[in-house]
């Protein structure tokens, strides 16, 4: 891609906690807030960072599946809900399953960048615990080619990176494997305590690693080479980010210095009706991380913190390995040597990621730039890590469905 | 007749009752998945669901429905393997809203006794009546051309009295179900002397497709369970009447002391007054009154549960599954306040709670709660360390918990020496899987 004709920010991002269980406040069996919650309590924080909604030029809304977990569709019609002065303003929604929040980010950024918006509210937003886990797989199921489901699993997404898992254990070694994995998890549960959105922020288990090295993958109770702590959990959350000009930044009033400048940027897509052509490699991340970088023109040792779509620790490991970070078959190693850990070579997923943050698919993307904007400007409270000045760049990775749609974003501080 | 034909038709007798729909909703899964076998696709299964009670069957059809969500829920893997074959089942919505209909679909509602003639297994869970079970019993057979077998869910009335005064001649056995029957994994397994083997044999295997805990017991009014329950609350209440008299306090206040020690010092999911109110004071005391014609050198029954019942209060639950009020009387669950039997009204537990507190004495550092206990590695150790620091204490509480782990033991060891029990490891599985007690009453804590 050719170097961005316009510089572009983002700033005044904002998470709402990541609700599921885990969080102490979440009850399955009492009523609890919906969509429209949300919505508007992302969007007013996001509003209330950057002056107010005078500002904004337009939105756009990063989600998934409204339509089936909340039977609700339109998103851009809740748009002025946030704030009346949105009102007879552009709203639209973008849908890429998971990868939706990086989406509605490539939106605002394609917006700024073709001069229709100087400023663009970008939200991202799911509820998914409105149906019980089972029926939700089926939900989230419609993020693959839906002529596979009815040969697929129960659990359709963990059937699906199982079967990843499960050549990866057979190629490079199950015990190996495993132990990247726990580490990886460890982390997550580590780093999500440091964030109070976090839906692991109350976790206190004294030894994560243990406890996932000792559950074993069991397909009789779930499937055959992931353990639920391999997985992300069911998660009702939003986050909002603004993505502005320079024009944009001027007009809100807020200094370079607090927003973060998109450097360079990629999607990517791969064929839904193909399986993966080698089920232990990743080929869209990738993909997507290589032209990011490039239109960046930064090399992967000048990063100094990824968030990467863990939808599942296998996730993770394939994507430290399609990064090259480490060679084939050595990410789980890589991982388990705590090269991944916030005080590790390459600090990944700073607030928990997707296992400890929270997995609100659409809104995933999303809270991943806000992790980055937080990291690279000194906002992430106790989950800051020290960002050193010969690898002053962050990265996003969001994909949806498997390996299938991807947005890859290298910022550095403004 | 193969396990399978057996199971081809079905009837349940009293299936609106609690343990009734229970034992039905286990059974139709039972024999719907038994019909989703390839081989058994053209056969048909039938489970009659009989009783006197139209609005109950309703009820029960609905309570069927919600359950059958639960259990499909629970197995959609293998239910996804099962409907490989329906291309119209795509999602786990369409295969669970699909296997509900399957498993309804087997199950017959009906107030009429005859549908029961075509049955080659009863199962009955009427009230504890034996002339009304007999009645039953002998006019199925009287009628039927398949020579049905009975299993009978009786928690007290002999097997034999039912086996001889039906003339059913070894076709007779007793499957007791704990309550709920969902929930709870043990079934207390009571043969006559005449049951045939093929009779029981068919039992075992139900049992064990149903993944119950079986535990065979002799053929002795109340059996295992209701032989160590019914002893085991009626020292409760004697001890609560003792104590009231000793330290010359209401008895209200004795019954809170006495159901504080059994759940926080034995160890138990719940005290024994709240035990009762659970089952029912009503419950309780026709149990006894079936129990205690059959032991002539014991007296089984206590005047504090007669007392509860002439003032009109009987406990047991509500059809949403809450508690209603007994001896004690219950707030989301949880006791909040005690029976006064001489003024007849409920007292406030904030009343006099702290001073029935400060009259037990404290825990020591060592207890421990039944919750933990569930899957503690070392819980021998624990509840050992916790049971011998109480042997030391001087505190009221401390001694009365000794005491009653003690009669605990010795009902055990009674059940063993009269034969109700053919071993006391038997008396101990009943009490952990049938009352969830976190170590067996015949144990050498309290020695």
């Amino acid at each position: 891609m050719k170097k961005l004709r316009r510089k572009v920010y983002m700033t005044g991002g904002y998470n709402t906690i990541s609700l599921g269980t885990g969080r102490r406040e979440f009850n399955p069996k009492k009523p609890r807030p919906g969509l429209e919650h949300y919505i508007s309590e992302a969007g007013k924080a996001v509003l209330e960072k950057i002056g107010g909604a005078d500002n904004v030029d337009e939105s756009v809304i990063g989600n998934f599946m409204a339509a089936r977990f909340n039977k609700q569709a339109n998103l851009p019609g809740f748009v002025p809900m946030i704030d009346k002065k949105l009102q007879w303003k552009p709203a639209a929604s973008v849908e890429g399953a998971c990868g939706s929040g990086g989406l509605a980010l490539t939106y605002g950024i394609r917006s700024v960048l073709a001069e229709i918006a100087d400023v663009v509210l970008t939200l991202g937003v799911e509820v998914q615990n409105t149906v019980k886990a089972i029926y939700g797989a089926d939900i989230l199921a419609g993020a693959g080619w839906y002529q596979k489901r009815k040969n697929g699993h129960a659990y359709f997404f963990p059937g699906q990176f199982s079967d990843r898992a499960g050549v990866y254990y057979e190629k490079y070694g199950y015990d190996r494997a495993r132990k990247g994995m726990a580490r990886w998890f460890a982390n997550a549960m580590e780093n999500a305590r440091l964030d109070p959105t976090a839906q692991e922020y109350h976790n206190t288990n004294p030894d994560p690693y243990g406890l996932a090295l000792k559950m074993k993958p069991n397909g009789a109770a779930f499937v055959d080479h992931l353990s639920v702590l391999d997985c992300s959990k069911v998660s009702d959350g939003a986050s909002g980010i603004a993505i502005c000009s320079e024009e944009g930044l001027e007009r809100i009033g807020i200094d370079k210095k607090d927003a973060v400048e998109v450097m360079g940027w990629a999607q990517v897509i791969r064929d839904i009706t193909n399986d993966p052509a080698d089920p232990a490699e990743l080929e869209a991340i990738p993909r997507a991380a290589k032209e990011a970088m490039e239109s960046a023109g930064v090399t992967i040792d000048q990063i100094g913190t990824i968030e990467t779509h863990d939808c599942f620790s296998i996730a993770g490991i394939l994507a430290v390995e399609g990064l090259g970070l480490a060679a084939k078959g050595e990410g789980a190693d890589w991982v388990d040597a705590g090269n991944t850990a916030r005080d590790g070579y390459m600090p990944m997923n700073t607030t928990g990621g997707l296992i400890g943050w929270g997995h609100p698919t659409g809104a995933t993307g999303v809270h991943q730039a806000v992790t980055i904007w937080q990291q690279l400007t000194g906002k992430a409270g106790n989950a800051q890590i020290n960002i050193s000045d010969d690898r002053p760049y962050g990265m996003t990775i969001n994909m949806g469905g498997d390996d299938v749609t991807v947005v890859a974003i290298v910022y550095k501080r403004g | 007749m193969t396990y399978e034909e057996r199971l081809q038709n079905v009837s349940v007798l009293g299936a609106a009752g609690k343990m009734g729909s229970g034992i039905l909703l286990l059974t139709a899964v039972e024999m719907a998945d038994l019909k989703m076998k390839p081989e058994n696709k053209d056969k048909s299964f039938v489970l009659n669901a009989i009783d006197v009670s139209p609005a109950g069957l309703s009820g029960l059809m609905k309570y069927l429905q919600a359950q059958v969500r639960k259990v499909a829920e629970k197995k959609t893997v293998w239910l996804r393997k099962m409907y490989a074959d329906r291309d119209d089942l795509v999602e786990n919505y369409d295969i669970i809203d699909e296997y509900i209909f399957d498993v309804m679909n087997v199950v017959r509602p009906s107030t009429s006794m005859e549908v029961a003639y075509h049955s080659n297994l009863i199962f009955e869970a009427i009230i504890e009546n034996k002339d009304l079970k007999v009645k039953l019993f002998s006019q199925i057979k009287n009628n039927s051309k398949v020579n049905p077998w009975f299993f009978t869910n009786t928690s007290s009335v002999p097997i034999n009295n039912l086996e001889n005064e039906a003339g059913l001649d070894g076709k007779i056995l007793g499957f007791h179900f704990y309550n709920p029957p969902a929930v709870q994994r043990l079934v207390e397994l009571i043969t006559t002397g005449k049951t045939k083997e093929e009779v029981k044999e068919f039992a075992l295997e139900y049992a064990k497709k149903l993944k119950k805990v079986i535990v065979p017991s002799n053929d002795h009014a109340g059996f295992i369970g209701n032989g160590h329950f019914m002893r085991d609350a009626m020292h409760g209440m004697d001890e609560a009447e003792a104590l009231a008299a000793e330290k010359n306090i209401p008895l209200y206040k004795a019954i809170y002391i006495i159901n504080k020690v059994t759940q926080d010092y034995l160890v138990r999911p719940m005290g024994i007054f709240q035990l009762i109110d659970y089952v029912g004071v009503d419950v309780v005391s026709f149990i006894m009154s079936v129990m205690n014609p059959h032991h002539e050198d014991e007296e089984i029954s206590h005047k504090m549960l007669d007392k509860m019942l002439e003032q009109g209060v009987k406990g047991g639950q509500h059809s949403s599954g809450a508690q209603k009020d007994g001896f004690l009387k219950y707030k989301g669950g949880r006791p909040v306040a005690v029976w006064d039997t001489h003024k007849q009204e409920y007292v406030e537990l904030e009343k006099f709670q702290n001073e029935c507190e400060e009259m037990m004495g404290s825990l020591p550092d060592s207890s421990v709660a039944w919750k933990s206990t569930l899957r503690m590695k070392n819980k021998e150790e624990v509840l050992g360390a916790f049971f011998n620091d109480l042997k030391q204490l001087d505190t009221l509480a401390a001694k009365l918990a000794v005491k009653y782990g003690r009669r605990s033991k010795a009902i055990g060891e009674q059940l063993f020496n009269s034969k109700v029990a053919h071993s006391t490891d038997d008396v101990n599985t009943v009490m952990l899987t049938g009352f969830f007690h976190a170590y067996g009453p015949v144990n050498i804590f309290f020695d």
